[in-house]
């Protein structure tokens, strides 16, 4: 389950299988967009596996690169963004360097795709029931009854009533649309969806209940799920394990409870307390002052360090790797080697 | 509205408004219809006090920002700043009296500056409009001295600067600057940390206490988000479709809730230390476009509680504890609201 | 740029610290906007074309008799020459030589292209944006006479005002080509400036306390900028090739020296079908490429402006094995 990056060759085509079990496999993945003034690393060797019927959370701020990396598992880069190292296997498969075809017997399928603002995907010319129809027919079937009845299965799966299937998208209410376009993404089963903040436009309530919906269906029809979002305190009611990204790179990486109970980047750990308690007692918070780096010219030793409220002299000069600290990857020399370090209470704290 | 004072935090009432209506027409030449988009709001702010007026899309809060800003007038009701109510403001100077004492802060970084100018030409033009007895180097004293109240330092040089060379949250702060340059006394910030990153939040929230302190500025904060309501205001308005549902002190309201959506709210707002408590049913539905209501609670669709009455009685705010109001039949009653959560 | 943190990072910020890391300043601001200019030139191919065109035509205008050291309108040399090391392009059938007419003309061609860009564009200015951000009445009148102007064919009105004016010059054409040409750069400033509206900053200037016409001089114009440059670009063309015809058609004074006269008295002594191709291919070539030369900087323009449409770069990806 840990994903300590191994120096791989790059390769494409049909790769060895990663470890059995996992359906996704991403190693040491980088994504490189070519800017005005030089190139700009927006992922940085990011690697991990998902499981089958595993829900990840990927969390960060704007900027962290995390949008961009699920553009690159689903292979929907586009110039002057390209994958510049590393290896995406979907079932043991290579994703990356096939072509739309190759890639069209994937897509919806097995893998499928649930954007940000995704309502507004919806062609706002046709009803529901035409757009479901043409993603089916896109992948093969023909029968109109079979079309109409798994339309109606997909919408009754995530709440919807079949009858809106004769409406068009203005008519629906914005949590609405977000749920038509999760039945859409479930019209062939797939075994993984990737979601990119699919909760992010709506109210509180509304999100919440599509969360609950979401984990609902994940568990009875068990895929696997990929949820990227910025808002770290809604998906850890959700997800089981949990990816921290700032500024290109992974920070840390392991089982959800476990983060919040013991985060142990500083990081991870200002991000959480930069949340105010609704219940609990009331205190004076900090945040995170500062900016994330600019991946132009990303700094020479860790990327946090600026803002690190933990930062010690070689955190400037030195680039962390990834160190295993129990079941989770953490990015940060307080950790290096799992080695005994005391933390700010003056406590000894072991791997 | 029963007439019961509220007492604010610190006894004088800076804007009052009495039944604050606004409706837009909607519809074409053939089918009008009516959008009560605020509904006989009735609420106060005094003296250095941060009230935060909290609501989901669509409960009318940016209206009453913009109600209060004087960029729409009401269809009906009144506000009182100062005593003095807003609609005699008519000549010209009254109208920039007021904009300099009651500003606003947009909640869109990106959007509220004009990118064509350095980020000190926003404050030079409110303080020249505001303050003209200043000369031109006391202008830019005071330029200088807002943007360091908010936190932008070195001065100087955050004045040179392009709003694309800085960041979202200090553009806000640069936001937060040009209301502070015209000595207002209340500040009305639409939504001001809803689009940045969650890092910053806090920081721009601390200011905002800061500026109650140390400024003696009230401010008025619309958000969606009872979290960052919590912890930054004194007083809490909720509303819903367009009437407020509730309000009281921030504490009060959010510990002993008694309007069945304010609980809604609570219930559904994350919060990463409480357990792992997800209930089945949830709710699932969405506040109302309200297009020609009818009398009655308009919550009463997704209300468990709702009796007969709430069909038929529009519900006025009614005193539940001093200071404590809340527009709901069953908690007027004295029953044990327990709705939600 | 280098991210420079303002204070100390390795101790605790204090709270309420802002959240910044700003970017180090550089030179001062008037030469830095004109070195983004010249960088931005050079790194368009479309803009360096069309400007190293655009200077060769203003230099040509502004010193002829440099280039040109034959007088453009004296009829003294041998008739319908071809080209020669004394003409260039040869002579007309009249005895001019047409290497000298044709740089003499640049002038009242540029004259004409910048005048007519600058007034259309100015006009256009006012009347859109007034209209879009007066609204109300104002825009109502204001689009009534935008929209009727807009709605008249163009070529006959021209025609029919440039006949009743009679042998027009350079200050008649301007004014001619301006008056029917206004109404389409209205239209489309109006519409930029309308969407404009909804932008925060004119909320906040407007609760700021400011005017009305201030906030469309001060604050909207400004942030049209590279619209009304394309416009005024778009014009400018638009006067090339429209007053050129107009003279070719006879409407221009035919004594004047410009393109457009060439190409009318060339086309009056049969100048393709006898042989004299220079005569007639010099003057549209000129046409051509000045207007080549103004549509070049208008795509330039779009593309330095909006970044979307540039040409997009592709990362050269390194795969191993």
């Amino acid at each position: 389950m840990s994903s300590v990056p191994a120096k791989q060759e790059p390769a494409t085509g049909d790769t060895p299988p990663g470890p059995p079990g996992a359906m996704l496999d991403v190693r040491d993945l980088s994504v490189t967009y070519a800017a005005d003034r030089g190139p700009v690393v927006a992922v940085d060797h990011v690697s991990f596996q998902v499981d089958p019927g595993e829900f990840l959370g990927i969390v960060g701020e704007s900027g962290c690169g995390k949008s961009t990396l699920l553009f690159a598992i689903a292979q929907l880069l586009a110039p002057p963004a390209a994958i510049t190292s590393g290896q995406v296997s979907f079932k043991g498969r290579s994703l990356v360097g096939l072509t739309d075809s190759q890639l069209a017997a994937v897509r919806w399928k097995d893998l499928s795709v649930v954007m940000q603002s995704a309502m507004n995907a919806l062609n706002p010319v046709r009803h529901i029931r035409a757009q479901f129809a043409d993603a089916m027919r896109a992948h093969g079937v023909r029968s109109k009854t079979e079309i109409a009845d798994r339309s109606a299965e997909v919408l009754r799966m995530v709440g919807i009533d079949p009858v809106h299937l004769r409406s068009y998208p203005h008519q629906l209410s914005g949590g609405m649309r977000q749920r038509a376009m999760i039945a859409m993404a479930m019209l062939f089963t797939p075994d993984l969806v990737i979601m990119d903040e699919p909760t992010s436009a709506l109210d509180v309530v509304a999100q919440r209940s599509l969360m609950v919906q979401i984990k609902e269906l994940q568990q009875r029809l068990d895929f696997a799920v990929i949820f990227v979002t910025h808002d770290m305190s809604l998906i850890s009611h959700f997800s089981d394990r949990l990816m921290v990204m700032y500024a290109g790179q992974v920070a840390e990486f392991g089982d959800t409870r476990e983060l919040f109970d013991r985060p142990l980047h500083p990081y991870t750990a200002g991000l959480m307390d930069a949340f105010p308690s609704i219940r609990g007692p009331r205190r004076e918070l900090t945040g995170i002052p500062g900016s994330p780096p600019n991946l132009a010219t990303p700094p020479p030793g860790c990327r946090f360090e600026p803002r690190c409220p933990r930062a010690m002299e070689r955190c400037a000069a030195v680039q962390p790797e990834l160190y295993q600290v129990g079941g989770t990857d953490v990015r940060c020399l307080l950790h290096e080697d799992g080695a005994a370090h005391r933390d700010s209470t003056g406590e000894e704290k072991t791997a | 509205m029963t007439s019961t004072s509220e007492p604010t935090a610190n006894g004088t009432a800076l804007l009052r408004t009495d039944k604050l209506t606004r409706h837009f027409r909607i519809g074409n030449a053939l089918s009008q219809q009516t959008l009560h988009a605020v509904d006989e709001v009735s609420l106060t702010i005094g003296e250095r006090e941060i009230v935060a007026l909290a609501g989901e899309s669509g409960s009318g809060k940016s209206t009453i920002a913009r109600l209060l800003a004087k960029i729409y007038k009401p269809t009906s009701g009144e506000t009182y700043f100062q005593g003095k109510p807003l609609s005699g403001f008519r000549s010209r100077a009254d109208r920039l009296r007021y904009s300099g004492l009651a500003p606003m802060v947009f909640q869109d970084p990106f959007a509220s500056i004009n990118p064509v100018f350095r980020v000190s030409h926003g404050v030079l033009r409110g303080l020249k409009l505001h303050r003209p007895e200043l000369s031109r180097d006391e202008r830019y004293a005071e330029a200088r001295r807002v943007f360091e109240v908010v936190g932008l330092t070195p001065a100087d040089e955050v004045l040179e600067r392009f709003p694309h060379e800085l960041s979202g949250g200090q553009r806000q702060r640069v936001g937060f600057a040009q209301a502070l340059a015209m000595k207002p006394k209340l500040i009305l910030a639409d939504e001001p940390v809803s689009m940045l990153d969650v890092s910053i939040r806090i920081g721009l929230l601390n200011m905002m206490a800061d500026l109650r302190d140390s400024q003696g500025v009230s401010i008025l904060y619309i958000t969606h988000d009872l979290a960052s309501a919590r912890y930054v205001a004194d007083r809490l308005i909720v509303m819903y479709a367009g009437r407020v549902a509730e309000s009281g002190p921030a504490e009060e309201v959010l510990g002993n809730p008694r309007h069945p959506y304010t609980q809604l709210l609570l219930s559904a707002a994350p919060d990463p230390r409480a357990p792992l408590g997800v209930g089945a049913e949830t709710d699932r539905g969405e506040p109302p476009k309200v297009i020609d209501p009818a009398p009655g609670c308009r919550f009463r669709a997704r209300c468990p509680l709702a009796i007969d009455k709430c069909h038929q009685v529009t519900p006025e705010l009614s005193q539940i504890r001093p200071g404590h109001q809340a527009a709901c039949h069953v908690a007027e009653e004295g029953a044990e609201v327990k709705a939600f959560g | 740029m280098a991210m420079m943190p303002v204070s100390g990072p390795t101790t605790a910020p204090p709270a309420g610290l802002p959240d910044q890391a700003l970017p180090v300043p550089t030179a001062g601001r008037r030469s830095q906007a004109l070195s983004r200019l010249v960088r931005a030139v050079r790194s368009n191919r479309k803009a360096t074309v069309g400007t190293v065109l655009l200077v060769i035509f203003i230099l040509l205008a502004l010193f002829p008799g440099v280039i040109a050291h034959k007088s453009p309108t004296a009829t003294i040399y041998p008739r319908s020459l071809g080209p020669s090391a004394q003409h260039l392009f040869g002579t007309t059938a009249l005895g001019q030589d047409i290497f000298a007419q044709a740089v003499y003309g640049t002038q009242q061609v540029l004259v004409i292209a910048f005048g007519v860009g600058l007034l259309t564009t100015g006009i256009a200015v006012l009347i859109g944006v007034a209209a879009a951000y007066l609204g109300g009445a104002w825009d109502g009148v204001l689009n009534l006479i935008t929209d009727v102007l807009l709605v008249i064919p163009l070529f006959p009105l021209l025609i029919v005002i440039a006949t009743y004016v009679q042998n027009a010059g350079t200050a008649v054409l301007v004014v001619v080509l301006t008056l029917t040409g206004w109404s389409y750069t209205a239209r489309q400033l109006r519409a930029q400036a309308l969407s404009l509206r909804k932008r925060e900053f004119l909320e906040a200037a407007r609760v700021r306390g400011e005017r009305r016409m201030y906030i469309v001089m001060v604050e909207i114009i400004p942030t049209m900028t590279s619209l009304i440059v394309a416009s005024f670009l778009t014009n400018a063309l638009y006067a090339v090739l429209f007053g050129s015809s107009l003279q070719f058609i006879g409407l221009g004074d035919p004594n004047s020296v410009s393109w457009g006269t060439m190409l009318y008295w060339a086309e009056n002594n049969a100048a393709l079908q006898t042989g004299q191709y220079l005569w007639a291919i010099v003057p549209g070539a000129l046409i051509a490429l000045l207007g080549a030369a103004f549509a070049l900087l208008n795509y330039a323009f779009d593309e330095i402006g909006n970044p979307a449409l540039r040409p997009v770069r592709r990362i050269r990806v390194k795969r191993a094995g």
